[in-house]
């Protein structure tokens, strides 16, 4: 039995301490600390290159920071050990489908490289994961034919098939219309509310930021300004976190508080 | 191209360290090998045609002049499966299906679908360049040996009905059953199984070094298959020197 057979179910709790990292001059990551428990749902926002993909690389094991530590569980974990001990998956932001394959090979693509179940569970648990997300009947598709919505779908759905302890979703509802993007908001709350999923979720979008968040994150040129739940951080006093939130949309929209 | 060098033989060791995984990827290596003769075999028996015509068609007058026109299925016999079969074979897959590979990897690397391999836990080199490497070193020795023949075809053909050689089929092909030896078939099959491996690892290796977008992708390709090409061509040297002592 796998390492990862034996991780158990449920969120994770995660721990990041001053996690450091620079490409060349460039310092992408100052210092970043945070902590999410398990089954919460931490947004981080921020301005573009701020450091916000980088940060979920280095959690899922993409990338080795300089200095800091990640600590899933209280265990610390290097580089790509976090997925040989958790069932950690990403949605990246292109949703970042095989194009050569369909989207039940897409889906199924976890469970049939390590295979972990026969042919006929695969192509079931592909079917039940695909109707969650509201796409039955696409497994034969393929991700040239679906819209972008319906690829970031696929992408959930494939994360979904390794029962994840922790989701890290990339600008989920990126370049998506607002209906699809609704589409993809509840199916974030419905994981978390059914399995317990701990996720972490980059995005720009403030509405989704101040729906979905149990806490919301700044990131600023590398450093984590602020870290707390929506009405808190509506009140923090760093000017550059106000004039995101002023940006684009006028002010943050009050009804999603409730 | 040689700064690169070190992360091709990584990339070499870590394939070499793969196959005995190459059984799970049977279907994979099978589509690869179906994708290579499929895309090239016809190009491959029209460009050695005319490689056996030509050589034929150089070298026949010239020997006819001298009295030696018995000599010319030997020579075609011996150039084409000692050296111009093996090289050209493999120069032509690097264009056609190395660059192919590159693109293929490089798109891959630089949309994130190699990131969301590595997430899924699945090996980028198991996946992606055992099959390919694999399906490359058993399709270009057969190419080779279909390349050959057709090029001793071509020159047999040029032999037979140009006026100025005017040597017949039969007497063609039993001077070069006489020259011709199996140990030289094997050496052009043992040259073209190297060059497979080194377009393998150059063009797969370009693939996953791939950076900047499209743009990139572009470069990737160009320097695969210019990498590709000098290798072969200084590899070649190197090979004949070993095989002939």
């Amino acid at each position: 039995m796998s390492t990862i057979a034996q991780a158990s179910p449920g969120g994770v709790a995660l721990q990041v301490r001053d996690l450091q990292k620079r490409y060349g001059a460039e310092k992408v990551l100052q210092g970043v600390s945070f902590a999410v428990s398990p089954g919460e749902i931490l947004v981080l926002m921020g301005p573009s290159g701020s450091g916000k993909t980088v940060l979920l690389r280095h959690l899922i094991g993409l990338e080795e920071p300089d200095a800091g530590e990640i600590r899933i569980n209280g265990q610390v974990v290097r580089g790509a050990q976090v997925l040989e001990h958790y069932r950690v998956a990403m949605v990246f932001q292109s949703a970042a489908l095989l194009n050569s394959l369909t989207v039940a090979e897409n889906v199924g693509l976890y469970l049939i490289e390590h295979r972990l179940r026969s042919a006929e569970e695969i192509r079931r648990i592909v079917s039940d994961k695909l109707s969650l997300v509201g796409l039955a009947g696409a497994e034969d598709k393929f991700p040239a034919q679906l819209s972008g919505g319906m690829r970031k779908r696929v992408a959930i759905a494939r994360a979904l098939v390794m029962e994840p302890q922790l989701i890290l979703y990339d600008e989920p509802t990126s370049e998506l219309d607002p209906l699809s993007a609704e589409v993809i908001a509840e199916e974030i709350l419905a994981l978390r509310d059914r399995i317990g999923v701990t996720s972490i979720v980059v995005t720009h979008d403030r509405t989704l930021a101040f729906r979905l968040g149990d806490r919301i994150g700044f990131l600023s040129a590398g450093r984590l300004v602020a870290v707390d739940v929506p009405q808190r951080l509506r009140q923090h006093p760093d000017p550059m976190l106000q004039q995101f939130l002023q940006a684009l949309r006028g002010p943050v929209p009050q009804e999603v508080e409730s | 191209m040689f700064q690169n060098l070190g992360e091709m033989l990584l990339l070499f060791a870590r394939v070499l360290r793969a196959v005995p995984f190459t059984w799970r990827h049977r279907h994979k290596v099978f589509e690869q090998f179906y994708d290579i003769g499929n895309a090239s075999l016809l190009m491959v028996c029209t460009l050695s045609l005319f490689i056996g015509a030509v050589v034929a068609l150089q070298t026949g007058p010239v020997l006819v002049d001298r009295g030696l026109a018995a000599a010319l299925g030997g020579i075609v016999g011996v150039s084409l499966c000692k050296e111009l079969a093996p090289v050209m074979m493999a120069i032509l897959i690097a264009g056609r299906n190395g660059s192919a590979m590159a693109a293929e990897i490089g798109s891959m690397q630089v949309y994130q679908e190699i990131d969301a391999l590595r997430t899924l836990r699945i090996d980028p080199v198991h996946f992606l360049v055992l099959p390919r490497m694999v399906a490359l070193a058993a399709a270009l020795p057969l190419l080779v040996i279909i390349s050959i023949m057709v090029g001793w075809f071509g020159g047999a053909l040029v032999a037979a009905y140009n006026d100025r050689i005017a040597v017949g089929f039969q007497a063609f092909f039993e001077n070069l059953r006489d020259v011709v030896a199996l140990e030289d078939v094997v050496h052009g099959l043992v040259k073209s199984f190297v060059f497979a491996l080194l377009v393998g690892v150059i063009c797969c290796h370009q693939g996953l070094a791939t950076r900047g977008g499209p743009r990139g992708i572009g470069r990737s390709v160009t320097k695969a298959v210019v990498n590709s090409i000098v290798l072969i061509v200084i590899s070649d040297y190197i090979l004949t020197r070993l095989l002939l002592s």
